[in-house]
């Protein structure tokens, strides 16, 4: 039954829908105002742009619509949708995990509230077992990559715990998945702290989406963007100035310094990234 | 000329924290990423830039010597075996380069030392270093020599 309640209909009673709505559209606008802030006051889109223009500068073969159209759907589907940026395995399922998490949880919790704010409008099951889930990934995903995968610096003397603004985007997430489980766990079965528990989870939330120029919220938006970037200057050679030259080419194979990787595999083994780097 | 992180590039992995000898990668405190903490103590040795998975790391030249517009760039391709170097001059020149790193596949030819039997009383006292004289096959009809290979020297650089 926990699963399949919708958790915003019990507190309806005494938060009126169209308040929860207004709170819905207030965070929306907040990330919108954040995030152009964000690129007006670091000015991240002014270098970006000026950096596109350089790498025309610099002797770029131009490229066409259609290579463009590629490379965007490339980035889409690799870099957007399936986190190909990462070169740890467990730090990809881990941001999966909070990426796909975190886009159920918003998008159930908004139809939810939107379309099934009352006991008149009963939401399909599937809704809130979909918001569960959704929390539920945020969570196993944020709290796997805060305690074992996060950059170690403890190494640097400081206290894994020690906290500072660059967690605030991942706490505050953390922070409003788990207090939104706990007070739908609460209040659905009727126990006391449910209504401090959804002050905190508002709390958190709040902090999520208006922290926006301050947390890494906005990587959303310029990350695909890096990654778009990343691959047209592969595609028209500039690659940040990087050597382009590899053992693919034929030619290359043929050359006489090359001569003693004749027989070799193409594979040759990880190298040094055959172990973590954990000797520090 | 120091190493400096792209920021925007470098994931906090650590690999330049591990393989720097002079131990000045470090990641920072509070963005988790790596930068240099000691710029005038890096000898350059490039180890942090071919060993960084993510292009992060390049070496900017001294303003006097080495004005805006040059650029030295690797990529050490160790699935391929191989080192790629790219060359930018300011005048425009560019020169690349690509060389093997290994012939072997990375871990087939690690020595197993612990299975090499000690050395004896006698080659203690003796003269010959280890492996000796196998090594410069003494025991193979003597040194090799470009006339024992039937080779001559020839002027100039040929291959």
């Amino acid at each position: 039954m926990m699963f399949t309640s919708n958790p915003f209909v019990e507190i309806s009673a005494s938060i009126p829908p169209a308040v929860m709505q207004a709170y819905v559209v207030l965070m929306i606008l907040l990330v919108a105002a954040g995030t152009l802030f964000d690129v007006v006051h670091k000015g991240s889109a002014k270098y970006f742009f000026e950096n596109w223009r350089k790498s025309i500068g610099k002797g770029a073969r131009p490229l066409g619509g259609g290579e463009m159209m590629s490379i965007a759907v490339k980035t889409g589907v690799v870099d957007v949708l399936t986190s190909g940026e990462f070169c740890n395995p467990r730090r990809r399922i881990a941001h999966l995990l909070g990426m796909y998490g975190f886009v159920i949880y918003v998008v159930t919790t908004a139809i939810l509230i939107f379309r099934y704010p009352t006991p008149a409008t009963p939401a399909p099951a599937i809704l809130p077992i979909l918001w569960w889930i959704g929390g539920l990934m945020i969570c196993v995903g944020g709290y796997w990559f805060w305690f074992f995968i996060r950059a170690d610096v403890a190494a640097e003397g400081r206290s894994p715990f020690r906290l500072m603004r660059a967690d605030l985007f991942i706490l505050s997430l953390l922070g409003s998945a788990t207090l939104g489980l706990i007070w739908a766990f609460l209040q659905s079965r009727g126990m006391t702290g449910a209504g401090l528990c959804f002050g905190l989870y508002i709390l958190a939330t709040t902090v999520l989406f208006a922290g926006v120029p301050w947390s890494k919220f906005a990587h959303m938006f310029f990350k695909p963007a890096a990654a778009f970037e990343k691959r047209v200057s592969e595609a028209n050679g500039t690659v940040k100035n990087l050597p382009t030259q590899t053992r693919d080419d034929p030619a290359q194979r043929e050359r006489h310094s090359m001569e003693l990787l004749r027989d070799a595999p193409m594979d040759m083994g990880l190298g040094i990234k055959r172990e973590a780097p954990r000797h520090y | 000329m120091p190493t400096f992180v792209y920021m925007t590039r470098c994931d906090g992995c650590g690999h330049c924290v591990d393989i720097c000898p002079s131990d000045i990668m470090h990641i920072d405190k509070t963005y988790r990423r790596a930068y240099n903490i000691e710029p005038n103590m890096c000898w350059e040795c490039y180890s942090c830039v071919k060993a960084c998975p993510q292009h992060a790391i390049d070496v900017r030249g001294y303003a006097d010597f080495a004005p805006l517009g040059h650029s030295v760039r690797v990529h050490r391709d160790e699935q391929k075996g191989t080192i790629a170097w790219k060359i930018k001059f300011r005048n425009g020149t560019e020169k690349n380069f690509l060389s093997p790193i290994t012939t072997k596949p990375w871990g087939t030819a690690i020595p197993k030392l612990a299975e090499v039997p000690g050395p004896s009383k006698e080659m203690r006292e003796g003269h010959l270093l280890y492996n000796e004289p196998k090594y410069i096959r003494m025991d193979d009809g003597g040194l090799h020599t470009l006339r024992s290979a039937g080779l001559k020297m020839k002027k100039g650089v040929y291959y």
